[in-house]
């Protein structure tokens, strides 16, 4: 096979035309703060951190302060902030731990909602497979939320783990975290093997409270790239007292739960990108009602759209849409020509074919899944940029009904 | 991820919709893998007396490449004999849109079914083998 040569120098602009972007959920720019904080330590600041001379304590120094913004941020101790490589690597980490955790010669119980991220999914679906756990899923209310009811009921003896992500990167919607660490914690006080409460919080951070104490969470996974900060960098919290075993072993680095040079200048980032969210709290309004101007001048505007999930519940900057008669991808690229950028379901999943199994989850059908569009808006955002994409929607949706023609009769005719 | 023959289609497709009067249409697709193909053909004889594709038209509800190839394949149909037509390949459909990604590559495949299933109904219906 062939590779095909990009024909412009990588990290050149190629598109000419305007461009709005509306994928804030597959990943952010980087902050020009974030960015500046961040140069010295590529080159200036050049030492490994884990070295003691000076080199590298003038890495470790700035390791040290973003480790402190980071846990100022999740209100824990700086020692419970691990450095990863992103959130895939924390989610990993914290199933392929539990598969390894001993439960009096039982098999170790793992529970997960049926719409967590796929890189939660997965590992747990591989290690079920495989036999190394028992592996509930607790399905989803049409809304999008689980029922902490559901989740209490599926535990059992050797249930050693319950992930339950805070916020969904498909729908926005977002679950009863704290009702649900703060039931499990409860359950653990009288429990022999206590029960570790993980919770996937990548897209809630931007918006919602993310106090650890508070929501009575033992391990957060938290990547930097979709605060404004690089990608390639992310943080597990975890609290302690929580056993987990590392899924990275080598030079001991993150109090041995991470092996691995640091990656100074990402961690950097993330620390300061972590603070500047701080700062940017008083913008979810304002996000809020950029993304209901969108929602409503959607809704009202083009026949046959529905918002997948709801708003309350949810967080300020995503909506997910569906578009009877016409499918997702065809939407993508269509509004992609006109240089705005969204997604269908998640950005990982386009290389897959199957539609959306949080929509699945939510009771929508496979072909409105697949007619399922995901808006999601950030801190650059206008609300021009919201009035241009629906001046050019509506039609875009129109072309592609009268594509589809007759099918969509065809198919009322299957369900009916 | 796209070639541009593949968005000019997609863009600007080829004999989009529904034929009135047809004689027969293929169908293929399920809700499921979310590509769902209709291609609607009219027979006629040509000069040399053979049953040959007069009229064709589509409709797709899918992706991007599932209505390039509905597109593609109803152009390189068109005019042909019955025969010839029933012998395009999802490889020529390919071929004529420049590189297809291959987790797409199920779409070429699909129009070649539709398009053999309207032949394959005409035939049927008139009896001829």
């Amino acid at each position: 096979m062939t590779v095909a040569i990009p024909a412009v120098p990588l990290g050149k602009v190629t598109h000419p035309m305007k461009e709005v972007y509306l994928d804030y959920a597959a990943t952010t720019p980087v902050s020009s703060e974030v960015m500046s904080e961040m140069l010295p330590y590529f080159s200036d600041v050049y030492g490994n951190p884990s070295s003691i001379h000076k080199a590298g304590e003038d890495a470790a120094q700035g390791v040290r302060l973003a480790r402190s913004r980071v846990a100022n941020f999740l209100n824990c101790d700086p020692e419970e902030i691990i450095f990863t490589s992103g959130a895939t690597e924390g989610n990993n980490s914290v199933i392929k731990s539990a598969t390894k955790t001993q439960v009096s010669g039982e098999k170790p119980h793992i529970v997960i909602s049926a719409v967590e991220h796929s890189s939660v999914l997965e590992p747990a679906k591989e290690a079920a497979d495989e036999g190394l756990v028992d592996l509930t899923i607790i399905p989803v209310q049409p809304n999008g939320r689980v029922d902490s009811d559901l989740i209490l009921q599926s535990i059992r003896p050797e249930t050693v783990l319950i992930s339950i992500m805070y916020a969904n990167n498909e729908t926005g919607v977002i679950q009863p975290i704290e009702e649900i660490g703060k039931r499990i914690a409860e359950l653990n006080k009288t429990r022999k093997n206590k029960i570790v409460f993980h919770t996937d919080a990548v897209q809630a951070v931007n918006y919602l409270n993310c106090d650890v104490k508070n929501l009575d969470v033992d391990i957060m996974t938290l990547s930097a790239h979709k605060i404004y900060g690089p990608k390639g960098v992310g943080v597990l919290l975890v609290k302690k007292g929580t056993l987990i075993h590392p899924l990275l072993v080598g030079g001991g680095q993150e109090y041995g739960l991470r092996a691995g040079t640091l990656n100074t200048a990402g961690i950097v980032g993330i620390g300061t990108a972590i603070e500047q969210v701080q700062n940017y709290r008083a913008e979810n309004e304002r996000m809020a009602v950029v993304r209901n101007y969108l929602l409503d001048g959607i809704l009202s505007s083009i026949d046959g759209s529905f918002l997948n999930g709801s708003r309350e519940n949810s967080l300020p900057n995503i909506a997910n849409v569906r578009f009877e008669g016409v499918e997702g991808e065809s939407v993508m690229m269509a509004l992609n020509d006109k240089g705005f950028f969204v997604s269908t379901g998640s950005a990982c999943a386009s290389e897959s074919l199957s539609p959306s199994h949080v929509l699945l989850a939510m009771g929508l059908s496979e072909i409105d899944a697949h007619g399922s569009v995901r808006f999601s808006i950030g801190r650059y955002t206008e609300e021009k940029d919201i009035k241009e994409l629906l001046s050019v929607l509506p039609e875009i949706i129109d072309r592609l009904r009268n594509i589809s023609g007759s099918i969509k009769e065809d198919i009322k005719k299957l369900v009916t | 991820m796209y070639s541009k023959e593949i968005i000019d289609h997609f863009q600007n497709p080829k004999n989009m919709g529904a034929i009135e009067g047809v004689d027969a249409v293929g169908s293929v697709g399920n809700p499921v893998c979310g590509d769902i193909m209709k291609i609607y053909i009219k027979v006629g004889k040509n000069e040399s007396g053979e049953d040959a594709i007069k009229d064709i038209g589509f409709e797709t509800l899918g992706c991007v490449a599932a209505i390039s190839t509905t597109s593609m394949i109803t152009e390189m149909a068109k005019g042909k004999t019955l025969d010839e037509a029933m012998k395009i390949e999802f490889k020529d459909v390919e071929s004529a849109l420049g590189e297809i990604p291959p987790v797409k590559l199920h779409c070429a495949d699909l129009s070649v079914r539709a398009l053999r299933e309207a032949i394959g109904q005409y035939k049927n219906s008139n009896r001829i083998s």
